[in-house]
């Protein structure tokens, strides 16, 4: 069968380390292809190896250069790591410009560092709608550590948290005050915090209102930590099983605090590991994959089952207040929708 | 629901630092839809080949305005077909002297675009070599 060739053609030389054929691999499953599923199929059983760390935070705070200087302190210590660098697509033109490689040529030539840049083509959640099953083929080619960058995000784009197993969330100085800080989202999904760009005005700043932040949390032993000052808990694991997630100042660009935010990461990967939270998150992840498959593949079916034009001409029958678009999707699945 | 884009890595080999023509057509290929890699400047043949076998791009366009076009396309010709990618097409634009331009496609450059062409030029070459209809 002309499929079950295509996928092992990819599949064998993919786990024995060839790098065109973990490409052409990830090509396919960004673009959907006729045998992406069986691909992913085949690569699953391979899969679950990878610690994953997802690099978010707002445009500007240095996350590509971060990233390089997290892969190179990674292969430091001998690990092999896999990039996937997201960058938006135009949603005027469909078209991207993917230019987080700029920053990670020290990264060139070094055969244990795989880099692919994604756009987002349409997804809005601060990754690519593929970015999951693209971390699948990086994990089943068998690299240590795969660093994920999210393109800039705003407050709420946190998709990256149900796809990595560690969260870091990039800030730099001058981007906002402590009110920022507390806002819900972006924030509240960090297990490690870095304040990039340190050696600029306003870094001491950043941190105190990172550390106000989360001095205002529930206490986690029994007391509030003040806002500043001595007297802090430990960031890391805590007494009680939970996280505190540690605040490194880091200049990416001279790889000052590097290796201290990658020591971090490494703690919050044993502390998945001796809590059981990494079999709570790879649950989480699993049920996420699930749901976001389900959802494309429902409304596709459902799609398809519907004549011509049949979503234009509602749209147009709601726009001119006709019929309430509760309604209109009641009708919908009633004639469409499955039996 | 396939969705496959032209993907294009635009590079600058070479010691010469002047990437302005390589941002325009970097522009012009985005809003015309594609996905552009953008490595940047004085990039080695190794980095090119490298980039343009992680990235599994259709197209490779290099930007040189040094001279040194001899040199650097046929080393990163050579790099690309040694890495299996046969199918990728190698495009350059830049200061071109016209009695290079044969000898150019003689070792493998699709297209060859001197100062003036229009990056509509460009858009349409790549459409064509990857069998896409411009869009109505």
């Amino acid at each position: 069968m002309a499929t079950q060739d295509s996928v092992t053609g990819l599949v064998e030389p993919l786990l024995a380390g060839n790098r065109r054929a973990l490409a052409r691999a990830i090509s396919q499953v960004e673009d959907e292809a006729a045998d992406s599923h069986a691909l992913l199929a085949a690569l699953y059983p391979h899969t679950g190896r990878s610690h994953i760390v997802g690099v978010t935070g707002a445009p500007g705070t240095g996350k590509s250069t971060l990233v390089n200087a997290l892969a190179r302190a990674f292969r430091g210590e001998g690990k092999t790591v896999g990039i996937i660098a997201v960058d938006p697509t135009s949603p005027f033109s469909g078209g991207a410009l993917l230019g987080d490689r700029v920053r990670m040529r020290d990264l060139a030539g070094d055969p244990g560092v795989f880099i692919r840049s994604m756009a987002t083509r349409g997804s809005l959640g601060g990754l690519a709608r593929a970015t999951g099953d693209a971390l699948s083929v990086l994990d089943a080619a068998g690299f240590d550590r795969i660093l994920v960058e999210t393109v800039g995000v705003g407050q709420a784009e946190i998709d990256i948290a149900a796809a990595a197993h560690t969260t870091v969330v990039v800030e730099a100085p001058g981007l906002g005050d402590e009110v920022q800080a507390i806002k819900a989202g972006v924030l509240e999904i960090a297990d490690v915090f870095a304040v990039n760009k340190a050696d600029r005005d306003g870094a001491d700043h950043t941190m105190m209102a990172l550390q106000m932040m989360q001095g205002l949390a529930p206490a986690t032993q029994g007391h509030h930590r003040p806002a500043s000052g001595h007297g802090h808990a430990e960031p890391g694991a805590q007494g009680d099983g939970s996280w505190l997630p540690p605040i490194v100042k880091t200049v990416a660009v001279r790889g000052e605090g590097v290796a201290q935010l990658a020591g971090w990461i490494e703690r919050h990967r044993e502390y998945l590991a001796a809590t059981g939270q990494l079999s709570r998150r790879e649950e989480a992840r699993a049920a996420n994959t699930l749901d976001h498959i389900l959802r494309d593949r429902l409304l596709a079916e459902l799609t398809q089952r519907l004549p011509d034009g049949y979503l234009r001409q509602v749209a147009g029958e709601i726009a001119r207040r006709e019929h309430d678009p509760y309604s209109v999707v009641d009708r919908i699945l009633s004639a469409y929708g499955c039996p | 629901m396939a969705d496959r884009k032209i993907r294009v890595l635009v590079a600058k080999p070479g010691l010469d630092g002047h990437d302005r023509g390589a941002k325009v057509v970097a522009r012009a290929l985005r809003d015309a839809g594609m996905e552009v890699i953008y490595t940047g400047i004085r990039q080695t043949p190794e980095m090119i080949a490298e980039a343009a076998l992680q990235e599994d791009v259709d197209v490779v366009g290099l930007s040189i305005l040094s001279g040194a076009h001899m040199a650097l396309c046929p080393r990163i010709i050579e790099l690309l077909r040694g890495q299996g990618l046969d199918d990728v097409v190698v495009l350059v634009g830049g200061i071109i002297p016209d009695d290079d331009v044969a000898p150019l496609r003689e070792m493998g450059v699709k297209g060859v675009f001197g100062p003036g062409t229009s990056t509509q030029d460009i858009i349409d070459f790549i459409r064509r070599e990857k069998g896409e209809p411009a869009p109505a």
